[in-house]
């Protein structure tokens, strides 16, 4: 079980479920959905916290935050295109 | 359905809409100047609000705080979604405002607020930035769909807000149902529409809510990603090549810390030195009438309450006003730019560990210039605990008022000293002080995280908006509206207290101050030339505090301030710099009848040539110094900074708490410093 925490710059994954009932709350209204793409653009640079491209727009959110995101990793040559 | 009630004397609309929505331009675009700020109930919420006149009927426009839902995660939220189902103030119309580049999730909101069934129209803001993003939206599909008006609206050019008025007359109750029934019949079978069933989550029994919540949304976004398939048409790569130029700039490594601090240090040079010159201006504007209307007026109780009561008060509230418009013009810019969300991100880390937040930093620099516009400034952090925490530990930080006091009494003590080769003495001791503080408020910050107590839950989920150039109307409006809040709320309390501190100084009890002003009448009258003239009038005015209320206060006080070295004379500064710390060094050349306040040379004088008159030895010894010294870097003296955070906070416990944690802070370690260097 692959969590978003542990992504590295630039890549891509699909959220497969979330492991915080009340964050799960707020990731979805946020539009991160169980299925939708989404990939690591930024990491500020102390380390912590991240920016995630997701439904066309960036979103911020702790390395703790993004522990509860499961996500599977798509390799990288069958990204057709980017999420939009 | 027609809103307007034939009798209704306005019509009520409200604007909702996703933070970064746009909503705050479309907003001012439709009220010009018409606007005001006030306040919700018991929260610390700003409410704005406005009017327009079309076609012969009133509109009140109340802009709603930005919220993603209508289930609410933040105070501002729940503040958004309460005005929205308010029944006792209803409104009539609803504006759903959604950025035209960013459908898909605005869209969460949209299908939320139809489903409330109340007349609403959909304005598709920002058509501009989507039309050059190559992205078309289908309007007329759209209204289909959601069977309500749909507007493409550029309120930066007024492009589309002729229309939006002509719709709002035939904004309609929309047929469209989007809620996820079956599990609402699961899980909330009392709820039988989707208004009780958010009215719900502010009742007791709250059961079932969170897992419909979760589904409901679920449900939404698969009815969103049909709309949205059907209504818009954008090319597959979106063009984000200046966000992304433009974030690894400002969140880079070096370039990003390096940039921040360099607006930190634009911000604090105009703050401190460019506000000055205002501030000096108001200052001699307000000497002036106060001169005039002492000699206008008759003299007497009334003449004198209103010049050095209400004038002077008066005085000390507009003087804040170039420090609050300046740092909420900066700090305006830098929202509406989408700059603070990225000093937020870069900064996370490092303020998180004492219990602060990314947008702490500017609040707790610019308090180096004044508490007053820093508290105000905590409104951009959303988490409640992390407000908190920077509203109670900012004042902790030597601000400018400070400055006269460390100033006198570190030319005391070292009056005549030889710098250390390369190092003054001088400047060593003021920039420890300046350190001091701003130790003591990330200590004080790191203890309150483990103390305060909070039932909304912490965390840093936040939206990194695009970049967008800055809305002068938005930064206008904005500036202006923390001004008059400033005076007419802040402002109120400020000069209460001055007129308190006035009754404090002038007043004595029987007929004691009289009796003063007799005793020197003939003597000033008979004086040969005008310089003795002026040092009776000065030790008369030193025989008078000291016979004052503030002096008996002083005098009582002195048994509780002895152990920290200081005697009764110290005593009334402390009281009379209540009203603002460098009010000490004035009071202190008063009493030592030094003459002319703004020359301190003579008060440094007279107060090292001060004799304690029990133990003959010198009154303003090291000691005495570094105790006053250090209790004038944590103690809470500023009524105004104390007045701010009740207007802040909405609770007089959180002034409260600073008074007594500061004070009592102060009190401690000064002791420990005079007992052990005495």
């Amino acid at each position: 079980m692959q969590t978003l925490d542990t992504l590295t710059l630039g890549q891509t994954a699909t959220i497969i479920d979330f492991t915080d009932d009340f964050l799960s709350l707020k990731f979805i209204e946020m539009g991160c959905l169980p299925g939708e793409k989404i990939k690591l653009s930024n990491i500020a640079p102390l380390g912590d916290p991240i920016a995630i491209e997701v439904s066309g727009y960036l979103l911020s959110l702790r390395k703790k935050e993004a522990a509860t995101i499961v996500v599977k990793v798509i390799p990288e040559n069958t990204v057709e295109s980017c999420v939009i | 359905m027609n809103p307007v009630s034939s009798n209704s004397p306005h019509i009520s609309v409200a604007l909702i809409g996703n933070p970064n929505s746009g909503k705050s331009t479309l907003f001012n675009s439709l009220t010009g100047l018409n606007q005001k700020t006030g306040n919700y109930a018991g929260v610390t919420v700003d409410k704005h609000y406005g009017s327009y006149k079309f076609k012969g009927t009133d509109y009140q426009i109340t802009d709603l705080p930005g919220t993603y839902s209508l289930y609410p995660k933040s105070i501002d939220e729940k503040v958004a979604c309460k005005a929205i189902l308010n029944e006792k103030d209803p409104i009539d119309v609803v504006i759903i405002v959604v950025d035209s580049s960013n459908l898909k999730r605005h869209l969460l909101l949209t299908t939320q607020v139809i489903d409330l069934k109340k007349p609403c129209v959909l304005v598709l803001n920002m058509i501009d930035e989507a039309e050059k993003s190559n992205i078309t939206i289908y309007k007329n599909e759209l209204e289909k769909l959601f069977d309500v008006p749909v507007i493409a609206v550029n309120s930066r050019s007024k492009q589309g807000i002729h229309e939006l008025k002509e719709a709002i007359i035939q904004a309609k109750i929309s047929d469209s149902i989007f809620y996820n029934f079956e599990k609402q019949k699961q899980l909330l079978p009392d709820s039988n529409s989707y208004k009780k069933i958010v009215e719900s989550q502010f009742l007791e029994n709250t059961s079932g809510i969170k897992e419909f919540e979760l589904a409901d949304n679920i449900h939404r976004f698969s009815k969103i990603n049909y709309i949205v398939a059907k209504c818009l048409k954008q090319p597959e790569q979106l063009d984000k090549s200046l966000t992304q130029k433009l974030d690894a700039f400002f969140t880079h490594k070096i370039f990003g810390f390096a940039f921040f601090f360099f607006i930190l240090f634009v911000i604090f040079q105009f703050i401190f030195f460019v506000a000055e010159y205002p501030m000096t201006l108001i200052e001699e504007g307000f000497a002036q009438m106060m001169n005039f209307t002492a000699n206008a007026l008759p003299k007497g109780q009334l003449n004198d309450l209103i010049v050095n009561g209400i004038l002077a008060g008066l005085s000390g509230i507009v003087i804040f006003i170039p420090q609050i418009a300046l740092l909420f013009l900066f700090i305006a810019i830098l929202e509406d730019t989408g700059y603070m969300a990225r000093a937020s991100f870069i900064l996370d880390k490092l303020m998180r560990r004492f219990g602060l937040n990314g947008k702490s930093v500017i609040p707790m620099i610019s308090s180096v210039a004044c508490a007053v516009p820093s508290i105000m400034s905590t409104r951009t952090i959303t988490n409640w605990k992390d407000r908190i925490i920077t509203i109670l530990v900012t004042p902790l930080i030597s601000c400018s008022a400070r400055l006269p006091v460390y100033t006198l009494l570190i030319s005391i003590m070292f009056a005549g000293k030889q710098s250390l080769g390369f190092f003054n003495y001088q400047g060593m001791v003021l920039m420890g002080m300046y350190l001091l503080g701003f130790a003591a408020a990330l200590l004080a910050a790191v203890v309150l995280k483990y103390v305060l107590k909070t039932t909304e839950k912490s965390y840093f989920i936040m939206e990194l908006p695009v970049y967008r150039k800055p809305q002068w109307q938005t930064v206008t409006m904005l500036v202006l509206g923390k001004v008059k809040v400033f005076l007419f709320d802040a402002g109120k309390i400020i000069l209460a207290i001055s007129i308190v501190l006035w009754f404090l100084t002038s007043h004595a009890p029987s007929d004691n101050l009289n009796q003063i002003e007799n005793n020197y009448k003939v003597a000033i009258s008979a004086a040969p030339n005008d310089s003795l003239k002026t040092s009776l009038e000065a030790k008369m005015q030193s025989e008078k505090l000291e016979a004052s209320y503030a002096g008996i206060l002083g005098k009582k006080m002195e048994p509780a301030i002895k152990p920290l070295g200081f005697d009764w004379k110290i005593g009334i500064a402390l009281i009379t710099s209540f009203a603002a710390r460098e009010v000490f060094v004035g009071t202190m050349a008063t009493i030592y009848s030094s003459g002319d306040s703004d020359n301190t040379e003579t008060l440094r004088e007279k107060l090292m040539a001060e004799k304690n008159y029990e133990t003959q030895q010198p009154a303003y010894s090291k000691a005495v110094c570094w105790s006053l010294l250090i209790f004038y870097v944590f103690a809470m003296q500023c009524m105004s900074t104390l007045a701010t955070t009740y207007r802040e906070t909405k609770h007089w416990k959180w002034p409260a708490i600073q008074l007594v944690f500061m004070t009592g802070l102060a009190y401690v370690s000064s002791l420990l410093v005079f007992q052990i260097l005495s």
